[in-house]
C-alpha cells in the first residue's frame, strides 16, 4: 500500500489522467501546485517591470493504490508525463501507514481498491 | 438612404454641405463602431482557455493598431476612392484630399474614420477561427494583407460605386462586406492552420463566459452605430437602422434560446450571447432596409442556420474554433437573402419578395456568392503564401503551455508568487576589467 505522489506539467494533466484511467487506476486527487523543477526561468515583461518567474505552475497527483498497482501507476505516469525538457516533474512513491475510506470504515488494501459503481 | 444611392446623389449635387446634425451622430457612431473590437475582444476571450486569453484579445485589438493605419495609409482610397469597378485608385493615399468638406453630409475625414472602424472589425472577426495556435507575428501580416487584399476590394464592390452596387445589391451596413468576408476568411483559415492539438480528444471550456455575455452585450451598443451609422446621416433612415438593430437580435435570441432548451434542456448563457451576436449579425445587410416587423421576422429565421452550423461545425474535424463561420458566414448569408425577402420600398429598400420582386433575391445570391468565393479564394492565397516565408502556427509544445506566456511574456491571470523582480542594472553581467584577476564576467 503507497502513496504515489507526482507533479506534473498542467500542460500534461489529461494525457496522464487518461494514462491512468487505460491502466484502470481509480480514485485520485489533483491540486495545483507552484514549483520549480530546475527549468529555466520564464522572462515576463509588465510595463516597467521585468521579472522572472521562479516558480512554475505544476499539477500534483495524489493516488493511494495497494502494492500490485504500484508499478503499474508508476509507468503510466512516467510514459504520458514526459516531455523531455527540464521540468517535467516527478514522482514519488511513499509507504503509507494506514488508509480509512470514510464512507465503509474499511481499511488499508480494501480502502484504496476502486468501489464497484453504485448503479445511479 | 443607401450607400451607392448616396454618393450618386453626392455626384449630381454640385456643392454639399456639412450638416451638423449627421455630423454629430456620426461622431457618435464612428466612436460606439469602434468599441466593438475590443467587445469582440472580449467575446472571444471569454470562450478560450485561460492560457490563451491574452493572445485572443489581443488578436482584435492588434487590428485596432496595424487595420487602421493601414486603412488610412492606402485601403481607404482603394476601397472608397472612384476607381473602376472592382478597385478603387489611390488618389486618397495617405489621405490626400480627405480634409474637412462634405463627403455626403458629413465631413470627408470622419467618413474615413467610420468606415476605417469597419475595416479593423472585420478583420479582427476572423481571428475567432485560428486562435490557440496561430503565432502572433504571421497572424498580424495576415490581417494586414488582408485588410489591403480582401476588405478594401470588396467594400469598394458594394460601397465605393464598384460592380455590386451597381448591380443593386441591397448591403446596409456590411452583411456582405463584413460577415460573409470575415466567415468565409475564417473558414479557410481555419483549414489552413489545422485544428488544434487538443481539438477532438479533449474538451476545450471557455474559460470565462461572463467576458463572452459582457462582450456580446458591449457588441450590441456598438452595433447601433455601425447599422444606425451607415445611413451616414441623423435622418428616418438611422432610426430605422437602429429600431430594426433593437429588435432583430431579441427575436434571435429568444429563437435561440428555444432551441437550447429543447436541445440540451437548458437555456445557456454562451447560446444567449451567440444568438445575440447571430441576429445583429442577420440583420445587418437588411437594416435600412425593412420594417420592424420584418427585422423581428428576419431576426427570428436567422437563428436556425447558424445554430445547427455550430451543432454540426463541433463534430466535424474542422476547427473553426470560435465558430466564426457559423455566426458571421452563415450569419451573413442568412441576413444578405432574407434582405432580398424583406425589403420594402416603404421603408428605405428596393422592394423584395414580399414586396413582389422576386428578383432581388437573385441579386442577393449574386452579391454574397461573389464576396464568398472572393473571400476564399484570396484568404487561401494570402495563407499559403505567408506559409511559404515564415511558420503560422506554433510549436505544439508552445500551444500546450499557451500562447499568453509563449506569444507575449504574460500571463492573464497570475498572482506574482514565486517571481523575482529582475533590476535592469543588475541583470547584465557586469564588464570586468582585463587583469583585475576576476572571471571576464561576473553577475553581481
Amino acid at each position: 500500500m503507497k502513496l504515489i505522489i507526482a507533479i506534473i506539467r498542467p500542460d500534461r494533466l489529461n494525457d496522464v489522467l487518461e494514462a491512468l484511467y487505460r491502466a484502470e487506476v481509480r480514485g485520485l486527487t489533483v491540486s495545483r501546485v507552484m514549483g520549480h523543477g530546475g527549468e529555466t526561468e520564464r522572462v515576463e515583461n509588465y510595463r516597467g517591470t521585468t521579472v522572472k518567474m521562479g516558480l512554475q505552475e505544476k499539477v500534483r497527483l495524489e493516488i493511494g493504490v495497494s502494492e500490485p498497482f504500484v508499478k503499474i501507476t508508476v509507468q503510466a505516469i512516467l510514459a504520458s508525463a514526459r516531455t523531455g525538457s527540464v521540468g517535467d516533474g516527478k514522482v514519488f512513491v511513499v509507504d503509507v501507514e494506514q488508509v480509512h475510506r470514510i464512507r465503509t470504515g474499511e481499511r488499508d488494501e480494501a480502502a484504496v481498491t476502486p468501489p464497484i459503481p453504485e448503479p445511479v | 438612404m443607401t450607400l451607392p444611392a448616396l454618393l450618386l446623389l453626392v455626384q449630381d449635387a454640385p456643392a454639399p454641405t456639412v450638416v451638423p446634425a449627421d455630423t454629430a451622430w456620426m461622431l457618435v457612431a464612428t466612436a460606439l463602431v469602434l468599441l466593438m473590437t475590443p467587445a469582440l475582444g472580449f467575446f472571444y476571450g471569454g470562450l478560450v482557455r485561460s492560457k490563451n486569453s491574452l493572445n485572443t484579445i489581443m488578436m482584435s485589438y492588434v487590428a485596432l493598431g496595424i487595420v487602421g493605419i493601414l486603412w488610412a495609409l492606402g485601403a481607404y482610397s482603394l476601397a472608397f476612392s472612384d476607381g473602376g469597378p472592382l478597385i478603387g485608385t489611390l488618389t486618397n493615399a495617405l489621405l490626400a484630399g480627405v480634409g474637412v468638406e462634405a463627403k455626403g453630409t458629413i465631413p470627408h475625414v470622419l467618413f474615413m474614420a467610420y468606415q476605417g472602424t469597419f475595416a479593423i472589425i472585420t478583420a479582427a472577426l476572423i481571428s475567432g477561427a485560428i486562435v490557440e495556435r496561430m503565432r502572433f507575428g504571421p497572424y498580424i501580416a495576415f490581417i494586414a494583407l488582408w485588410g489591403i487584399l480582401v476588405y478594401a476590394p470588396v467594400a469598394h464592390w458594394v460601397w465605393g460605386g464598384g460592380w455590386l452596387g451597381k448591380l443593386g445589391v441591397l448591403d446596409f451596413a456590411g452583411g456582405t462586406v463584413v460577415h460573409i468576408n470575415a466567415g468565409v476568411s475564417a473558414l479557410v483559415a481555419a483549414a489552413v492552420l489545422g485544428a488544434r492539438k487538443d481539438y477532438g480528444r479533449q474538451a476545450i471550456l471557455p474559460h470565462n463566459v461572463p467576458f463572452v455575455l459582457l462582450g456580446a452585450g458591449l457588441l450590441w451598443f456598438g452595433w447601433f452605430g455601425f447599422n444606425g451609422g451607415s445611413a451616414l446621416a441623423a435622418n428616418a433612415s438611422a432610426a430605422t437602422a437602429f429600431t430594426n438593430t433593437f429588435l432583430a437580435p431579441m427575436a434571435t435570441m429568444v429563437v435561440w434560446a428555444l432551441l437550447d432548451a429543447i436541445r440540451t434542456r437548458h437555456v445557456t448563457a454562451v447560446g444567449g450571447a451567440t444568438g445575440i451576436v447571430v441576429g445583429l449579425v442577420a440583420i445587418t445587410p437588411a437594416a435600412g432596409f425593412v420594417s420592424p416587423v420584418g427585422a423581428i421576422l428576419l431576426g427570428a429565421i436567422a437563428a436556425f442556420p447558424s445554430y445547427f452550423m455550430i451543432v454540426w461545425r463541433s463534430r466535424t474535424r474542422l476547427d473553426d474554433s470560435l465558430d466564426v463561420f457559423a455566426g458571421h458566414g452563415i450569419g451573413g448569408l442568412s441576413g444578405a437573402l432574407l434582405t432580398g425577402v424583406f425589403a420594402l420600398k416603404a421603408w428605405g429598400g428596393t422592394d423584395g419578395v414580399i414586396g413582389g420582386n422576386p428578383a432581388q433575391l437573385g441579386i442577393q445570391a449574386i452579391g454574397a456568392g461573389a464576396s464568398f468565393v472572393y473571400a476564399g479564394v484570396m484568404t487561401f492565397v494570402i495563407l499559403k503564401a505567408l506559409g511559404l516565408v515564415m511558420q503560422l502556427r506554433s510549436e505544439t509544445r508552445a500551444e500546450g503551455v499557451g500562447m499568453d506566456v509563449t506569444e507575449h511574456g504574460e500571463e492573464a491571470y497570475t498572482s506574482g508568487e514565486g517571481s523575482i523582480l529582475v533590476i535592469p542594472s543588475e541583470s547584465a553581467p557586469m564588464q570586468v576589467p582585463a587583469g583585475s584577476g576576476l572571471p571576464a564576467t561576473a553577475t553581481r
